[in-house]
């Protein structure tokens, strides 16, 4: 048998598994938007009760319906969450705040005997504030960011239609960032980073492509103003909800970097880095970019060789005036007094990635090295095209399909940006439920590109990727699901016949518990005694 | 005017021939596009909601993160 040292040594000789070790985890959570129409008599011919919406209803039980009507259905049974290494409080700059001068919103990691489900994909589905909540598993790629997406909104829609059924009232679930009334929720990206990255350098070089991303990322929206308060149509979501540079909130004064420290991995090398900042996407080709433009950023960031000096000039304005800014050239000012546009922004990083690759082509998979053209190429294409005519890729972004069909609907009915119509467009635009979201029947209409197909994310649904520790968890719950009593991101905690004490089985290493290192492993147990004599434990 | 009348009038007779003046081909296209546009419209009239000043006045939601 190898000892430890020689299997390291191979694995700096075996350059198909060194190309591994380079991989990026990531993964994307979404709140989304939760409403329940009030039981009564129909009031359409064939409808479901009335058109009301019920604002009755506590929006924190709605949402622990529907996730348990999801959970109800997955194999083995709601696993509980292991909070064991989760530290909301601890800021990623070096110090933690203590539990009493947190408001209470930040304290996320007690269980408040809210839903909260272990997927067999290796997500977890729970209830996050007021809203349900889908983190996906750990993925390695862009696409599988995209297919684990997209999964997560087949898990809602069935999740929404169950507990419509459960409830005996419409249950509407919306992946969107903002009720137009002044609330907002969340689409966070996570990206693994190395420790010894310093942070004040992902602050000054990731913020301006924060900004500047929003005319690729951005899932449009109706209404100028967290209330929606000046009529209009903008870019993003999420812009006028951020306030501040730099912090550890999530829930109020939202930062534009933020600094959560939770790495859910070995602290001493990793960090997480939590990015708040993005939208909701329905589109693939959007949620494909924001994903794999961003973690290209980063390994320039990480690389140091970013050269150019971005740092923007008040960049909380410049969040709001890039996604106000239809015509997308409006100048945005850069530290050292000279201005640049959104799109030249963004032209400036693209250029860095490129550089970059050039000089690590040769540490990537295949496969990464495809995707990373892919994406450089892409990224171009929409430069270009937003320059030149925006509405030339209204089958591809969100906020440009949006603004589009709206357009549409303004020439044929004569509409003013404050028609209700046009904020309900908004709405249902990102409904989860394939009969009512518009979306969708743009989709079906030959009108949004896709990426991925239905078999390819309704297989993203039940199983989990292959090349990340989701294998292992995914897999667990698949098959020792009822001997699962909890778990995390980074551990599981078994319930093995004839041992007295809970097993907690840490999951430190993203890259561990692959399909490669334990799917024959798993496949050959029949039952949980035997994976834990197998793993030696 | 009287330029471009004359441009007109060549533009009819080519070497002593009738030109016959067809439809631009993007007007046609653009026709087309806008029927279907129409359609598109048409569809999603029917699944948006019945109610649109009271449904969009009653989506209210919680903060989140």
């Amino acid at each position: 048998m190898p000892s430890t040292a020689n299997r390291e040594e191979s694995a700096t000789a075996n350059p198909e598994m060194a190309a591994r070790l380079n991989a990026r985890i990531m993964g994307i959570e979404t709140e989304y938007g939760i409403s329940a129409l009030a039981p009564g008599p129909s009031a359409v011919p064939g409808g479901f009760n009335n058109a009301f919406i019920d604002e009755e209803l506590h929006p924190m039980q709605l949402s622990n319906h529907v996730v348990k009507a999801y959970g109800a259905s997955a194999p083995g049974q709601p696993a509980g969450w292991d909070y064991e290494t989760e530290t909301p409080l601890r800021d990623i700059r070096g110090y933690e705040i203590s539990r009493a001068a947190a408001h209470p919103d930040q304290l996320t990691d007690t269980d408040l005997g809210m839903a909260n489900v272990i997927l067999t994909n290796g997500a977890r589905l729970y209830v996050d504030h007021a809203h349900p909540e889908y983190s996906s598993p750990e993925v390695t790629s862009a696409l599988d960011a995209v297919r684990y997406d997209k999964a997560g909104e087949a898990v809602m829609a069935i999740a929404a239609q169950r507990a419509t059924q459960s409830l005996g009232r419409s249950v509407r679930l919306y992946k969107n960032n903002t009720d137009g009334k002044g609330a907002s929720y969340g689409t966070h990206e996570n990206y693994l980073l190395q420790r010894s990255t310093p942070f004040d350098r992902i602050v000054t070089q990731f913020t301006a492509f924060l900004v500047s991303r929003q005319v690729i990322i951005g899932g449009g929206r109706v209404g100028l103003g967290q209330s929606s308060q000046t009529p209009g149509f903008q870019i993003s979501q999420r812009a006028d909800f951020f306030e501040a540079e730099v912090g550890l909130e999530t829930t109020l004064n939202r930062p534009i970097i933020n600094t959560r420290d939770e790495p859910h991995a070995d602290a001493s090398k990793h960090r997480r880095l939590h990015v708040i900042t993005g939208d909701a996407n329905l589109s693939e080709i959007s949620t494909y970019l924001k994903v794999g433009t961003a973690s290209w950023v980063l390994r320039v960031i990480e690389a140091g060789e970013l050269g150019s000096d971005v740092r923007l000039e008040g960049p909380v304005s410049a969040m709001r005036t890039v996604s106000h800014d239809l015509s997308v050239h409006e100048p945005l000012y850069l530290s050292e007094g000279s201005s640049i546009t959104a799109l030249d922004l963004q032209e400036v990083y693209l250029d860095a990635c490129r550089d970059h690759y050039e000089q690590v082509a040769g540490d990537l998979t295949e496969t990464a090295r495809i995707e990373a053209k892919d994406i450089f190429s892409r990224w171009q294409d929409c430069l270009d095209a937003l320059r030149a005519d925006i509405f030339s890729l209204a089958d591809q972004l969100d906020w440009v399909a949006k603004l589009k069909l709206m357009e549409s609907y303004r020439e044929r009915d004569g509409l003013s940006w404050s028609a209700p119509k046009l904020a309900l467009i908004d709405l249902q635009y990102a409904d989860v439920d394939p009969r009512r979201s518009l979306y969708r029947a743009l989709l079906s209409n030959g009108k949004m590109r896709r990426l991925v197909n239905n078999e390819e994310i309704e297989r993203a649904r039940t199983s989990p990727p292959e090349d990340t520790r989701a294998y292992f968890r995914g897999r667990v719950m698949e098959k020792f699901g009822s001997s699962v009593v909890a778990a995390s991101w980074d551990s599981v905690i078994f319930d093995v016949p004839e041992r007295p004490a809970l097993q907690r089985l840490p999951l430190l290493d993203p890259l561990r518990g692959t399909r490669e290192q334990v799917g024959q492993l798993i496949e050959e147990c029949d039952s949980v005694t035997e994976l834990f004599a197998a793993l030696g434990r | 005017m009287a330029e471009s009348e004359q441009s007109q009038r060549k533009a009819r007779r080519v070497d002593d021939r009738e030109v016959e003046e067809l439809a631009p081909t993007d007007t046609a296209h653009k026709a087309e596009l806008d029927s279907e546009v129409d359609s598109l419209l048409d569809e999603i009239d029917d699944v948006l909601e019945v109610n649109a000043e009271e449904f969009v006045r009653s989506f209210v939601q919680k903060g989140g993160q």
